[in-house]
């Protein structure tokens, strides 16, 4: 298979400048996939699958029977990071993280930014994610978002965006680091020359960002992984995580609260837990305090956290600050905590909740994608340019109904990424989920999930929606730290890599 | 270890064990079937007696013959102690304990299942020795790959204790209904028949060639001790029972000489019942009564072992 009939149509595509002319930074890559035997990428893609289906590496699908696991969709093309860029998503995603952590502090606290007429009360107040339970609450070393997985796009142009922030449960990046693995196999000298920033350490630096939680006064302490349990979809990678870091994956049934402490059941009777990387969400994790009606978390477990005893992370409540119409306030709420300027943008949104935008919103359905405030994973999306009049109407009543739950933003034409179907290349839109851990200080992982819609021209990349993924080379140039020979790129680049 | 991976490794290595005995008394019969002359070819029906599920088949099922009986004990999804059952549910515990297992022994569990499950879409199984033989070694594979990729801590000895008492619990029940079986056929006594049905008694537990060494001429009454008490034949019933009390007492760190909890007691007393039998006694006594006797105190360890491990009490709020 070759890239010489390949066309970018007008995208701004993430391994060719354009048609012919790769980026510099791919241009190894090109070359050896170029240099490949006819039919040898079919072989290295279908070997890729085998390897994935053989290490169990898959997700559950619900509502099927028989197939109830299916592997990820992976194309092992992978998709390349450039120095510069990189650069800016490393510092702008540090700096947001920061800023969001400020202010959910702030908000279950004295709501400084309300008070100084930042942020309308009104916005925190009726959020579906805002948790009255946390109010007056401070979590170990004053951190609420441990791990984070922010969703980046770019537009036609090639400027990168954030489109919008996971600071609850964020997965996937378990495929990270499996794609990075099955790619080392599929393409193991290209990837040695292209100074390929490694991800493998993530576990590691997970571990250590919760053992940074731990109660005072606790020096070795016990960390788990709370899962819902297998039939989560995410249940592979909460295993994945739990093995690599080497510590228990437990299940709410696994955990009880005796005597003001979390103890999880142990052949050996029981054992005591500092600190609770939790996979469920807020709502599940405790009876007594959340719905009543949950059998996932562990009775008493806010209390034991509100006296410091345990640690969980992400802490509960967080999820203020990943709410769609908070996400409008981003840029204000960074300039509030930092005095500083945003240094990724956001999508420019439209709240539905102020009535000015929510009439443009409502002329002009047909150009815009709306989405509700508290849903994820592709749902509760309308998709203006591609809907039709009977959808926008019943999308307009829906938001008349309640217009705080929705909003709006203008259809970007994302980039494109050169992926196999059938016998060629062709470009399929991506967006990029780096995940960010804030331990001791905040660290970036150098890649990230690149997700990739599969069907022709769509834009939905979410895994529940027939997405599939990629895996992320951030490449980096010599004087940045590698002892590799590989020509640098421009003088720039490099001077951005070693600012950073 | 948490209580509920502890039961679930325990659970994970018992299907194993359970699927590979299924494999092997199948793949014994069908060969035993090409030896036999016709008008006594190869019994079928004792193959659903040994693993106690009778009733199942019979609901489901109009006759005992070679094709029902193949289907039940390999790929019927139905009777939860066929081939294929035991393997999902094996590939289900190791699932929710492949933070604990290594890898390498989840990407095994993971291949046995595959390896069967892509059998079972054929509806006839083609060349049948080299499928039930496959199913054997890839059980060896899971024990030998746990024995040289995971720590022999706990995790490892609830392993071995399942599959030890699986192992016990199975030559007890192939001897029993074999036994039972073989015996009144006297007419065969003394005939070519004769030792090829006794020789096929211990192919199902992979003891003949073990046999050979040990006792030469094929004898009822030798097979029966070998199978029941030889203290060196790893599938034995003295062994297997062996092994499962030392696990248990690696697990628990008591010694020998007396008992802290209901397992120890169960099983040493069990153990040592074994150490002291006699086989000519037993024989007196009644085989099967001794069998489902033994049985019966099997599956009393089995509730000990939950009872005391992994029963999860509920929680007083």
């Amino acid at each position: 298979m070759k890239f010489k009939d390949y066309q970018t149509d007008g995208f701004y595509d993430e391994l060719f400048e354009k048609a012919g002319v790769p980026h510099e930074a791919a241009k190894p890559l090109v070359a050896k996939i170029e240099s490949l035997p006819k039919g040898d990428l079919h072989r290295r893609q279908q070997a890729a699958e085998a390897a994935f289906l053989q290490m169990g590496v898959t997700f559950t699908v619900y509502g099927s029977d028989e197939g109830t696991e299916k592997i990820f969709p992976f194309d092992i093309v992978p998709r390349v990071i450039q120095p510069a860029d990189w650069t800016q998503i490393e510092r702008g995603l540090k700096q947001r993280i920061e800023a969001l952590n400020l202010f959910i502090n702030d908000v279950y606290h004295d709501q400084n930014i309300v008070k100084d007429g930042i942020v309308p009360g009104e916005l925190l107040n009726s959020a579906d994610s805002f948790r009255p339970q946390c109010v007056g609450l401070t979590p170990q070393r004053d951190i609420w978002i441990h791990v984070t997985g922010t969703d980046l796009v770019r537009d036609d142009a090639g400027k990168l965006f954030v489109l919008e922030d996971n600071l609850r449960c964020p997965s996937g990046v378990s495929y990270v680091l499996q794609n990075r693995e099955v790619l080392k196999r599929t393409f193991p000298n290209v990837f040695e020359s292209m100074n390929v920033q490694p991800v493998y350490d993530y576990p590691n630096r997970l571990l250590a960002a919760l053992q940074h939680l731990a109660p005072v006064g606790v020096a070795e302490p016990t960390v788990v992984v709370l899962t819902p349990g297998m039939y989560n979809s995410a249940y592979f990678e909460h295993a994945y995580l739990a093995q690599q870091m080497g510590v228990e994956l437990v299940e709410g049934s696994d955990l009880v609260v005796q005597d003001n402490f979390v103890m999880m059941r142990t052949t050996q009777g029981f054992q005591r837990v500092d600190v609770i990387y939790r996979r469920i969400d807020d709502d599940f994790i405790d009876p007594k305090v959340f719905r009543k009606d949950s059998c996932l978390g562990v009775p008493g477990l806010m209390d034991v956290y509100r006296r410091g005893h345990v640690a969980l992370a992400n802490a509960p409540g967080t999820g203020i600050a990943d709410d769609k119409a908070v996400y409008a306030y981003v840029p204000q709420i960074i300039k509030y905590y930092l005095k500083q300027d945003m240094i990724l943008p956001n999508v420019e949104t439209f709240l539905c909740g102020e009535p000015k935008q929510l009439k443009y919103v409502l002329a002009n359905l047909d150009k815009l994608v709306v989405k509700a405030v508290n849903l994820s994973g592709g749902y509760g999306m309308l998709i203006g340019p591609h809907s039709t009049k009977k959808e926008q109407k019943d999308f307009a009543a829906q938001i008349l109904a309640s217009p705080r739950n929705f909003i709006a933003q203008p259809t970007l034409s994302l980039s494109r990424a050169p992926t196999i179907v059938d016998d060629d290349f062709e470009g399929r839109h991506v967006d990029l989920r780096p995940y960010i851990l804030y331990g001791e200080d905040i660290f970036v992982m150098p890649g990230g999930l690149t997700r990739v819609a599969l069907r022709k021209g769509s834009l939905v990349v979410n895994s529940s929606q027939g997405g599939g993924s990629k895996d992320t080379w951030v490449v980096t140039s010599k004087e940045a730290g590698s002892s590799q020979t590989q020509p640098t790129n421009s003088q720039t680049q490099t001077q951005d890599v070693t600012d950073a | 270890m948490l209580s509920r991976t502890a039961d679930a490794i325990y659970w994970l290595a018992r299907y194993v064990e359970r699927a590979e005995n299924v494999a092997r008394f199948v793949d014994v019969n069908f060969t035993l079937a090409l030896d036999l002359p016709n008008e006594s070819a190869a019994q079928w029906k004792p193959m659903v007696l040994t693993t106690g599920d009778e009733s199942e088949f019979t609901d489901r099922y109009e006759d005992f013959s070679e094709q029902n009986v193949v289907r039940f004990l390999t790929f019927d999804r139905e009777n939860p102690n066929s081939i294929l059952s035991c393997l999902w549910q094996a590939r289900e515990n190791a699932r929710t304990v492949r933070d604990t297992i290594s890898s390498e022994l989840w990407e095994q569990v993971n291949h046995f299942y595959l390896l069967v499950k892509n059998a079972s879409k054929r509806d006839v199984i083609d060349s049948s020795h080299e499928f039930f033989a496959a199913i054997k070694q890839a059980s060896h594979l899971c024990t030998g790959i746990a024995d040289s990729t995971m720590s022999h801590g706990e995790a490892f000895q609830f392993a071995r204790l399942g599959r030890t008492l699986e192992r016990a619990d199975k030559t007890a029940r192939i001897l029993d209904v074999k036994y039972f079986m073989l015996l009144p056929t006297s007419d065969h006594v003394g005939s070519p028949y004769d030792a090829l049905l006794w020789s096929a008694l211990l192919k199902s537990a992979s003891a003949f060639e073990m046999y050979r060494k040990r006792f030469r001429a094929i004898h009822p009454d030798r097979v029966v001790e070998f199978l029941m008490l030889d203290p060196h034949f790893s599938r034995s019933m003295r062994f297997s029972v062996k092994g499962a009390e030392r696990s248990l007492r690696l697990i628990t760190g008591g010694d020998e000489s007396g008992y802290a909890n209901p397992v120890e007691r169960k099983l040493g007393q069990l153990r040592s019942e074994l150490d002291y039998a006699d086989v000519d006694e037993i024989l007196k006594g009644g085989l099967h009564e001794y069998l489902d006797g033994f049985q019966g105190k099997l599956n009393e360890v089995g509730g000990a072992v939950y009872e005391s491990f992994f029963a999860l009490k509920p929680v007083k709020a």
